[in-house]
């Protein structure tokens, strides 16, 4: 039956699973690109940053990155914190010193006033993407705008699978009137327009990424629900769950050791999916304006730009590339999870 | 009889691909079938008995399935590569098959005529009036009581042996020449496998085709068939006429499967012993709700009016029929179900106790059920089967220790202790029903309830599971109540017995006595049904 690992306890289902999703070639590379990208933009200060990374001055040894320096410290007349794009700084500490810049000078909220046509500006040595509207630049605003989506997108994922996994398996074990309640409840519940509520949410306080997550989350935990409790409805009749309450196992020590694992494929297997929705959910109500504060570096935002400024058509590509690219690869992915847990796919090949 | 046979089989071989390559199945697989004549293939589950019938059909999963050698010809027509319209008109025309679980064999949604009708609507291009006639002719011939009633009848409405006649006129229904009949009695109550099996070997002799038997029961074989072949692990051990097998078998695995019946007697066991479990007239009563309101307008009483007395070292054997309410006492006395009606465990009265109150009590009472697939955790390990009611009742138990006390429960079973760390899958029916037994003991129980810990094993294995339960009485004076619809079992190990009847109890009494002299019509039948053939054994 092939090797075994010494010490990793690798069952066969285990690891055919595995061999599934490693025979899924276009999933298998996406999960890598996804996760190469993924890391870049976890260091996206390090990439596009309109501070340098480091700097030497009078001897001294700067992370203007990791901390704020005032003006003053480098001879300058200010004592708000430098302003390393201006060329006055700029100079005062080339002149003793040097600075390594990150591979693109520009934070995702940082103007660029020197450009030489109005903004939006098109691609440019400087602004490779070019810039948007307010003379931000567009690659910068990207990675910034990848991760947080991502970011987003993650933490709605598992928040939402929490919620909906416990959810499905009381109700799923329970059943009888728990479920039926619970049942009704969702059904009113899903009625209820969300877009108003982030409307209404909007006019009340200004939306940031906590508000946007709690309120989506009140509404993106169903997704899971009906897997994970039509799981548990059937297993709950199994032998070996009335053999555990035999043995007076209690009701949650049944349902985490012999109920949710049977949950765990499907649940697993709709993960990927509901992580897409997820960034597409973030994304639409940037593009709607009820999203992310104004400035915050959001894909949404952008394909707003690039709708509202057809004659800059860098904005609304390079925005829709990002997406799609983002979008396409969590797909593919999910599908690889899909062919990995199908128990009627057999072999890899 | 006719020159030729009508089946043929000679070396046939089935392989299936499975993700660690070929498997072979079945091997060097010869056997011939005779018009008028039965032939048996005996053997234990996965010895390819079944493998073997379907593939006369050419029902495999093919491609996972092949044949790398072989033939098969009916009527000296080629069967394996045969095209998919010349199989159809075999299917169910020249040959039928019947299966052994008659509920999942029969479409839900079908009514009986419909189900019948459609054979011959499809085979013989019948028209519906035409096939409504034939249909009745059927019922009648296969004995189904109030006939035109059950034309509309479905499924769910009619009892097994009722189904399994359904089944049965359904491949009657194009006069087949030969008769498939997979383990066509397995899943029905001793008493009603005695007349299915009457059923066809009247209809054999009536309409003169040959039949192709599978079971595991050696005592249906000798009442059935003048050909037997034992198969084991994919090949014909032994075969020819039954009578001269059965009289001096050749092979040492025929040997082993005749004398594999469980056997032995019950322990003697003080008849003074204390009462472990006792209940006075226990009630399990199921409301049935009728209306918009829901209201309570009568009861199904699965239990009704049950007391009954379990001591230390003994064990009460209830037995019966399927939906007698054996499972759903036992359920009620572990207070795992609804009941009503005062149990006593070791003098202590513990109904309407509360969970909690409920939890220290249960380390006392355990259980071992049916389904040795189903009742251990496909996600667990063995180790951690076991040592899931040590994880309830010892939490404080040290890592070492825990493993100590479950390997020392799997050796007392007879599992390999080194085996704990793998998954239930890759265990055979009977060790894994070892393991049931192993996560019941290693508690240290008083009373064990065991819920039919035999009936899905073969026979031989059967023998083994009852040695050791008596083996583990012994040891620690275990009290058993034994629910079985297997007369043979319980006889080997029961000191008394309850005989169950719709949930009323028909007759209580000391084992022996009740075997010798079953004082009701109904006990009468059971015993009669299970011991009919050991009676032809011995004539």
């Amino acid at each position: 039956m092939g090797l075994r690992a010494p010490g990793l306890r690798m069952t066969p289902m285990v690891r055919r699973r595995f061999a599934n999703f490693r025979a899924n070639r276009r999933g298998f590379v996406s999960l890598w690109i996804f996760l190469v990208l993924f890391l870049i933009s976890l260091f996206a200060e390090f990439i596009a940053n309109d501070k340098p990374i480091l700097a030497s001055y009078d001897g001294g040894i700067y992370w203007p990155v990791f901390s704020s320096y005032a003006e003053t410290e480098f001879g300058g007349d200010f004592e708000t914190e430098a302003d390393y794009r201006d060329p006055f700084v700029a100079d005062l500490i080339e002149d003793k010193g040097w600075m390594v810049w990150p591979l693109i000078p520009f934070s995702y909220r940082t103007i660029n006033y020197d450009l030489e046509v109005p903004a939006p500006s098109p691609p440019s040595a400087v602004n490779w993407l070019g810039t948007d509207d307010q003379g931000r630049d567009v690659l910068a605003r990207l990675i910034y705008g990848f991760r947080i989506s991502v970011l987003f997108g993650l933490a709605l994922t598992a928040m939402s699978s929490v919620v909906g996994v416990v959810a499905g398996a009381v109700q799923g074990y329970f059943g009888g009137i728990t479920d039926l309640v619970f049942q009704r409840f969702i059904e009113v519940w899903q009625g209820l327009p969300v877009l108003f509520l982030l409307i209404i949410l909007a006019s009340v306080v200004e939306p940031n990424f906590w508000y946007l997550l709690i309120l989506l989350l009140l509404f993106s935990w169903m997704a899971l629900v009906d897997v994970v409790r039509a799981e548990c409805l059937r297993v709950r009749n199994f032998e070996y769950v009335r053999a555990a309450r035999a043995l007076g196992v209690g009701h949650s020590g049944i349902i985490i050791r012999h109920v949710l694992p049977n949950a765990t494929v499907s649940a697993l297997t709709f993960m990927p999916f509901i992580l897409s929705g997820s960034v597409t959910t973030l994304t639409a109500l940037d593009f709607l304006g009820f999203g992310l504060p104004p400035g915050s570096a959001s894909l949404g935002e952008l394909l707003q730009q690039g709708k509202a400024n057809l004659q800059a058509p860098w904005l609304g590509i390079s925005g829709f590339v990002v997406i799609a690219l983002m979008l396409s690869l969590l797909v593919f992915v999910g599908e690889a999870v899909r062919d990995a847990f199908d128990p009627r796919k057999v072999w890899a090949r | 009889m006719s020159e030729a046979p009508l089946v043929r089989v000679q070396d046939l071989a089935v392989s299936f691909r499975t993700e660690s390559g070929e498997v072979e199945a079945v091997r060097g697989l010869s056997f011939d079938i005779w018009r008028g004549e039965t032939i048996a293939l005996v053997g234990e589950s996965g010895s390819g008995k079944s493998v073997s019938a379907l593939s006369i059909l050419q029902l495999l999963p093919y491609p996972t399935a092949s044949h790398p050698k072989g033939s098969i010809t009916v009527e000296g027509e080629e069967v394996i590569g045969a095209s998919a319209r010349r199989l159809r008109a075999l299917r169910g025309n020249r040959i039928s098959m019947i299966f052994q679980e008659p509920m999942s064999s029969l479409n839900p949604l079908h009514t009986v005529e419909r189900q019948v009708g459609e054979v011959l609507m499809v085979h013989q291009g019948m028209r519906r009036g035409q096939a409504r006639a034939r249909v009745l002719e059927l019922l009648g011939l296969v004995g189904l009581d109030d006939i035109a009633k059950r034309l509309k009848a479905f499924p769910h409405e009619l009892s097994g042996g009722q189904r399994q006649r359904v089944m049965i006129a359904m491949a009657l229904a194009n006069e087949p020449d030969l008769l498939i009949a997979d383990e066509p009695t397995t899943a029905l109550d001793v008493t009603v496998q005695a007349q299915i099996l009457k059923l066809l070997r009247e209809l054999q002799a009536r309409l003169g085709m040959g039949m192709l038997l599978i079971t595991h029961d050696l005592g249906i074989v000798r009442r059935m068939a003048k050909h037997v072949c034992v198969m084991k692990d994919g090949e014909i051990v032994e075969q020819g006429e039954t009578a001269e097998v059965f009289a001096s078998p050749a092979h040492p695995y025929t040997r082993h499967l005749l004398t594999a019946a469980p056997k032995g007697a019950p322990l003697e066991a003080p008849a003074d012993a204390p009462v472990v479990l006792e209940c006075d007239d226990l009630k399990v009563h199921f409301p049935i709700k009728r209306g918009v309101l829901r209201r309570t307008v009568g009861y199904v009483k699965a239990c009704d009016g049950v007391s009954l007395r379990v001591r230390e070292g003994h064990t009460l054997g209830v037995v019966g029929e399927s939906g007698s309410g054996k499972t759903t006492l036992a359920l009620g006395l572990l207070r795992l179900g609804l009941s009503a009606g005062p149990i006593r465990f070791e003098g202590a009265d513990i109904q309407g106790l509360g969970v909690a109150a409920m939890r220290p009590m249960r380390r006392h009472m355990q259980m071992v059920f049916q389904d040795p697939y189903g009742s251990l955790s496909p996600r667990m390990s063995i180790g951690q089967i076991v040592g899931e009611g040590l994880r309830v009742h010892e939490p404080g138990l040290e890592a070492g220790e825990k493993r100590g006390k479950i390997s020392a429960a799997l050796v007392e079973v007879g599992v390999d202790p080194d085996t704990q760390d793998r998954y239930p899958h890759e265990f055979s029916g009977g060790q894994r029903q070892r393991i049931g037994i192993a996560r019941a003991l290693v508690l240290k129980p008083r009373l064990v309830v065991l819920d039919e810990p035999t009936s899905a094993l073969d026979m031989s294995v059967q023998a083994q599971i009852v040695d050791l339960l008596r083996d583990l009485q012994a040891r620690y004076k275990l009290a058993y109540l034994f629910i079985s619809h297997d007369l043979k079992v319980v006889r080997a190990l029961s000191d008394e017995i309850i005989v169950l009847r719709n949930g009323v109890v028909v007759e209580q009494g000391k084992a022996a006595e009740v075997f010798e002299r079953p004082k009701t019509d109904y006990t009468k039948a059971l015993v009669e049904a299970a011991f009919a053939f050991e009676a032809q054994d011995t004539a």
